[in-house]
């Protein structure tokens, strides 16, 4: 089996069966983590360029450190925010990367639909590292690797997103994502955070945590910006810590074996309580080391396919 | 020389003249219509099977000049509206310099001569400089030649300015067209706020960002009991509010443009930068009511709003794209394509809309088709069916969202002052 494109964008154009043939390659992936020896050649002779327009430090490592295990070149550039409003075609960057032969370019925008742009432009294959609120594909993957490893199966699951979905591009990605495997997916969160016509992907829309936690497999908790109290869509954090944020009381609601997820870095206190985050039933470490297994599978799978185009 | 339009259906809103008849035109004016015509020498044009209508007018363009020359200039711009079977056209003040005083308005009118195929109508703004805060020389602007005023492109934020805005240019009978925004709902928005913004993550403008501006100005145009001319109307509300409006007696105007009675917000899917406008295309709720609000006579008026962009300033993301389309050489097949063929408009209604409505809104001399007048004359084939290739413009830009899509109706000529432009769809 190959992947239908040659860059990944997006859950919303996968099909279930190329997402599931992701994550079973994540699995031998991340056997592969765990050995003593972090070395394969999967990815030998083959370039990867990082081009990052926002901060990361988790995305970002993870993409690194899964090239380098598996013997890529690999290279990383920071391009400020700013330098876009100067003018510097985002195409024009890309061509530039892409005539110095790279395989893959995985790429991190603050403007959603900016990866889609580049990937019409750049023979190279694309892999969408967040854009904008729109999509972070290889976190919803992650996310799901690290469900399906704890539950067996993502069929029939309750899986609830709370907190801000409507700048989340974390939550659009599990939405389609999960959605496609079979979940059922409620999302909750203040009214003022909740993106107008989400119900119609499928989701349950709820206004309060508690609705959204009784009897569901998995919660994900969403990171709040504090930027979004300043543009006055919650009054105050403390506010939302009270009627969104996670404690153990509320966790009761759940099922007795639920799951708690989160993209990180947490707020300590604000989405999640320290207790919550702690807890046995926390994955939220798990979920990085999966994250480098994910992205070893993808790097794996597109270049694989690459190399198959040029014999054909 | 004599110029005779031989066996077209010929109509006329005003007159009221609908049937088939011979038109002759003679020194740039039409000096005859009736039957059996002859013509010892000149020009015979054939129009057997056509449609033989004013030239058609249009009130709301970006001809880009000056400033912007590298998107469009009066000679491309004139060039692309006479393909598209436009005769005259108002071009909006949001240029480099603005059209904010008297000689800017000079420039437009010498360069229109000097280059224009067509009648150019620059329209003033409303604010100096459209910054929205001091009234520009309203009244030297009149008396230079603008034919409106008008900071579209902006909203005018401020009710006071507005209000101010209104009572000065009802002294000088000068139309105010209003671009009808709320600057605080709109905020960072790129498209409309509903389920397609939502799955592509991108800022929503919602409707009600129009529909509260719309509100706004139709009370201050009651309050002041003077006129008032909305400009691209695009959602339910705004239509609603209109008509009710008008119910009630205000003195309101209302246009439209094509790509709201033809386009639903599912044309920006896979961030296609070449359909953000605004305001930006809404959802089929929003297309029903616009098509309704033209049927029952609530929107007065069909116009462009060509907007031509360099593909530079659309190839960037979503949110970076300037927002706009060319729309000169697609609005009258798009119109005829989802208004008169599925039989909610009959071309008659359309002259209304597109030659009558605009020109008599402006105070323009133009938009009827009778003895006497200068002959502004479009020759159209309803039945011409054809696939839009932007390549094939005149205009400088292809920013269209139509490349692609199957149309009906094409314009054969275009006679402008008497003089053939476009001969057999072909620009001269």
């Amino acid at each position: 089996m190959y992947l239908k494109s040659k860059d990944l964008l997006g859950l919303k154009d996968l099909s279930a069966d190329e997402i599931e043939f992701i994550l079973e390659t994540a699995k031998t992936m991340k056997l592969i983590l765990t050995t003593k020896n972090k070395k394969t050649p999967h990815l030998q002779g083959k370039s990867i360029v990082t081009l990052f327009y926002e901060n990361s430090t988790r995305t970002r490592l993870s993409f690194e450190l899964a090239s380098k295990y598996m013997s890529a070149s690999s290279a990383n550039i920071s391009a400020s925010v700013s330098s876009v409003a100067k003018g510097e075609s985002l195409i024009d960057t890309g061509k530039t990367i892409d005539a110095m032969g790279t395989d893959v370019i995985v790429l991190r925008h603050p403007l959603s639909g900016a990866p889609h742009l580049l990937a019409k432009h750049v023979k190279a294959s694309v892999i969408n590292a967040g854009d904008g609120m729109n999509e972070h594909p290889t976190q919803a993957l992650l996310d799901m690797f690290t469900i399906k490893e704890a539950k067996g199966d993502i069929k029939g699951l309750r899986v609830a997103i709370i907190g801000d979905i409507y700048h989340s591009r974390v939550a659009r990605s599990n939405i389609w994502g999960l959605t496609k495997l079979g979940a059922e997916v409620c999302v909750a969160g203040p009214s003022t955070l909740l993106p107008p016509g989400i119900e119609k992907t499928g989701v349950k829309v709820f206004n309060t945590i508690q609705e959204a936690l009784i009897d569901t497999d998995v919660i994900i908790g969403l990171r709040i910006q504090l930027e979004r109290q300043k543009k006055g869509l919650f009054p105050t954090i403390r506010e939302y810590a009270r009627f969104f944020g996670l404690d153990e009381k509320r966790l009761v609601l759940a099922k007795k074996d639920a799951l708690v997820l989160h993209p990180g870095p947490v707020n300590r206190g604000v989405e999640l309580t320290s207790s919550v985050i702690d807890c046995d039933r926390s994955l939220i470490n798990e979920q990085v080391t999966n994250g480098v297994a994910v992205r070893m599978a993808l790097l794996y799978l597109l270049t694989r396919r690459r190399s198959n185009e040029d014999i054909n | 020389m004599k110029i005779l339009i031989k066996g077209g259906h010929v109509l006329d809103f005003k007159t009221g003249l609908d049937g088939v008849f011979d038109v002759m035109i003679e020194d740039g004016k039409v000096v005859e219509i009736g039957n059996d015509l002859e013509l010892a020498s000149g020009d015979l044009i054939d129009a057997e099977g056509k449609y033989v209508i004013p030239g058609l007018v249009d009130a709301h363009c970006h001809l880009r000049d000056p400033g912007y020359e590298y998107k469009e200039d009066i000679e491309t711009g004139t060039r692309s509206a006479a393909m598209g079977g436009f005769t005259s056209v108002a071009c909006m003040p949001n240029t480099n310099p603005v059209i904010d005083n008297e000689s800017v308005v000079r420039y437009v009118l010498n360069k229109a001569k000097q280059d224009g195929l067509i009648n150019v109508y620059p329209i003033g703004a409303i604010s100096k400089g459209l910054q929205g805060e001091e009234l520009a020389e309203i009244g030297e602007l009149k008396f230079a030649g603008a034919v409106a005023i008008s900071d579209d492109g902006k909203p005018v934020k401020s009710s006071s300015l507005m209000k101010k805005a209104l009572q000065y240019a009802s002294m000088f009978d000068i139309t105010v067209i209003s671009h009808c925004e709320d600057p605080d709902l709109s905020d960072e928005g790129v498209m409309n706020e509903g389920y397609q913004s939502t799955v592509h993550g991108l800022k929503g403008i919602p409707s009600a960002a129009e529909a509260i501006m719309v509100s706004r100005d139709l009370i201050l145009a009651e309050y002041l009991n003077v006129p008032i001319h909305i400009a691209h109307v695009s959602t339910e509300l705004s239509v609603d509010l209109i008509r009710n409006a008008k119910k009630r007696g205000v003195k309101v105007t209302a246009e439209t443009c094509p790509h709201y009675f033809s386009l639903t917000e599912d044309a920006c899917e896979g961030f296609n930068t070449l359909a953000k406008v605004n305001p930006p295309l809404r959802t089929r709720k929003d297309v029903d009511a616009v098509i309704e609000g033209l049927r029952d006579g609530t929107i007065d008026i069909i116009a462009t709003d060509h907007a031509p962009h360099h593909m530079d300033e659309k190839n960037v993301e979503f949110n970076v794209a300037t927002s706009g389309m060319v729309g000169f050489e697609t609005a009258l097949p798009l119109a005829i394509t989802y208004l008169v063929k599925p039989g909610i408009l009959s071309m008659k209604d359309l002259v209304e809309k597109m030659c009558y409505n605009p020109a008599r809104i402006l105070g323009l001399n133009k938009g009827i088709l009778e003895v006497g007048r200068t002959a502004d004359i479009t020759i159209v084939d309803l039945d011409d069916e054809y696939v839009v290739d932007v390549n094939k413009f005149k205009s400088k830009s292809k920013n269209s969202p139509f490349h692609g899509f199957k149309l009906s109706g094409s314009i054969v000529y275009t006679i402008v002052n008497g003089k053939v432009i476009v001969r057999e769809k072909v620009l001269l």
